[in-house]
């Protein structure tokens, strides 16, 4: 008997359950539809701020950055992105000092694992949200992040470790 | 009221005004040919051009169940998609499989295709526009129908792919179980019709569908026609011949190009067909909404034509195909087996016997409330 019992029981609870299923599906039907239109929506669009998706080196006013040319970036890259060449130069004081001459990156070779800007001691890198890089040859992808006659902001003899922590990097 | 065939709309118009054309200037023999020739060239392009409807609806209210806008690139709304696939799809090259049995391999495809052709054109589409009205039209619509797992299992076996043969296999086991519920459905309906052909079985229906005529009963029946019909065209949640982890696309993964076509044109107009069948049987087919009584509101509905008729209530039952196929989850092949073997059938049977008594004992809706319906 319990049998029988249970064969209708579960019949009925089954068709139930299909109908909850059905009008979950109804109310689906009439939701706002979530499709980005991309190339028309442009203007709209809304991409995260922590999409990576262009390594740069920000640059203030004064055409000056914060690398000081130390490599850290370069050594830490797992497929050797970026190249870091860096010159020579005597101060006025007549100190040989250690600036950056040329910081490139490929961005075809980039996996954008974060771990350059991770890393920086000087904050000197950061990754952009702007997407749209497709280019029609290869050596576009390379790209010189120091701009054309820029030089290293002075320090200000900030201490570094309050500056790690700004950085929001939560897989650090 | 009786539906005039002083309608302007109606397709009957122009057949029989080409039937009168005909005649007057040639003999017998040639008005049959020429007619038959133009009914199967109709035939074929309705089935492509439906076919192709059928495949931008599908792809556009599935997009609407998971909150896309679906294909809307190509053309206005993406009207040209279908076109553009077809294009495609055309132009693909036929790969020889290497190994397999060529002739049956070729073949397959057409047994497919034939099927589901031979039922389509027993279709009543509207008043005066099926190809041919046998006084066994159910039975020969079950039949015929059923022709096409032929089609399924050659696939499967010539392709000489472990992975088609285990798709073929089930599709077939799927098929020839859910034959056997769609059937019995449909035997309900003619017990309570006392009629196979369909145009008696439509012209019946005029002030009472089946759906409603033969009430509980026919309500089990309509349900389960449903889920079998379904189920036949192997479709979700009974999708298990194409089973991409286990099996690839199942029966027809060696088959490129047209023939790849042919069973997917073949998959699509067996939705619609067995939507057809439905609307036909139960929902009063290509007869408008008539009302005992309210001569007025029966005018204007037999105003529109009754292929109108036919699409829309066949669109309703797509539609709810569709919603069925993008709202349950996907059933495993014993689990499937079980739902025929266990559900199904046992009811099936038991609601013919229910329907039985219905017609024998007068309590019908129309043999209750003979002024009403």
């Amino acid at each position: 008997m319990s049998s029988v019992l249970k064969y209708f029981s579960g019949l009925f609870t089954g068709i139930r359950s299909l109908l909850t299923g059905m009008g979950e599906t109804w109310k689906e039907l009439w939701t706002k539809k979530v499709t980005q239109q991309y190339p028309e929506n442009r203007d709209t669009l809304v991409i995260s701020d922590r999409f990576r998706c262009e390594l740069t080196m920000p640059h203030d006013e004064n055409n000056e950055h914060a690398c000081t040319a130390c490599g850290i970036c370069q050594i830490n890259c797992p497929n050797g992105t970026i190249v870091v060449t860096p010159k020579m130069i005597e101060t006025e004081d007549g100190k040989q000092k250690k600036i950056l001459d040329t910081h490139k990156w490929d961005l075809g070779m980039c996996t954008f694992c974060n771990l350059c800007v991770i890393t920086c001691p000087s904050n000197a890198l950061k990754f952009e949200n702007t997407f749209e890089n497709a280019v029609f040859n290869r050596e576009k992808l390379k790209q010189q992040l120091n701009h054309e006659g820029s030089k290293m902001r002075e320090k200000k003899k900030e201490p570094v470790a309050p500056k790690v922590e700004e950085k929001e990097t939560p897989n650090a | 009221m009786i539906l005039n065939y002083s309608q302007p709309l109606e397709i009957t118009n122009l057949t029989s005004w080409l039937d009168t054309t005909l005649r007057s200037s040639m003999s017998e023999f040639w008005v049959l040919l020429i007619e038959f020739v133009l009914v199967g060239v109709v035939l074929l392009a309705a089935y492509a051009v439906i076919a192709l409807i059928l495949i931008y609806a599908e792809r556009k209210i599935t997009a609407f169940f998971q909150a896309r806008y679906g294909p809307n690139r190509v053309g206005k709304w993406g009207l040209l998609q279908s076109v553009a696939d077809m294009i495609k799809i055309l132009l693909k090259e036929i790969i020889k499989i290497n190994r397999s049995d060529r002739f049956l391999f070729f073949a397959a495809p057409v047994f497919m295709i034939v099927a589901s052709m031979l039922t389509f054109g027993a279709i009543p589409f509207g008043k005066g526009l099926n190809a041919i009205d046998f006084n066994i039209g159910v039975l020969y619509v079950t039949a015929v129908s059923s022709l096409g797992i032929i089609g399924v299992l050659l696939a499967g076996w010539s392709s000489n792919n472990k992975y088609s043969m285990i798709g073929a296999m089930r599709s077939g086991a799927q098929f020839v179980s859910y034959e056997l519920s769609a059937g019995f459905a449909l035997m309900t309906i003619v017990v309570l019709a006392g009629t196979m052909q369909f145009s008696t079985m439509i012209e019946g229906q005029r002030y009472c569908w089946n759906l409603f005529n033969g009430h509980i009963s026919s309500m089990i029946a309509f349900i389960i026609y449903l889920i079998s019909g379904h189920a036949e065209t192997n479709r979700g949640p009974f999708d298990l011949p194409e089973a991409e982890s286990e099996l690839t696309a199942g029966y027809h993964t060696e088959y490129s190009g047209l023939q790849f076509g042919f069973y997917y044109l073949a998959e699509y107009l067996n939705m619609f067909i067995i939507a057809s069948i439905a609307t036909t049987v139960f929902l009063g087919g290509y007869m408008p909404i008539q009302v005992h009584g309210w001569d007025a509101f029966n005018g204007i509905m037999a105003m529109i034509p009754t292929y109108v008729w036919f699409f829309g209530k066949t669109a309703v039952l797509i539609f709810l195909s569709l919603w069925v196929r993008w709202s349950f989850p996907r059933l495993r092949i014993d689990q499937l087996l079980n739902l025929e073997w266990k559900y199904l059938l046992p009811i099936n049977l038991v609601n013919i016997v229910l329907m039985v008594i219905l017609v024998l004992t007068g309590l019908t809706l129309t043999d209750l409330f003979p002024g009403l319906f």
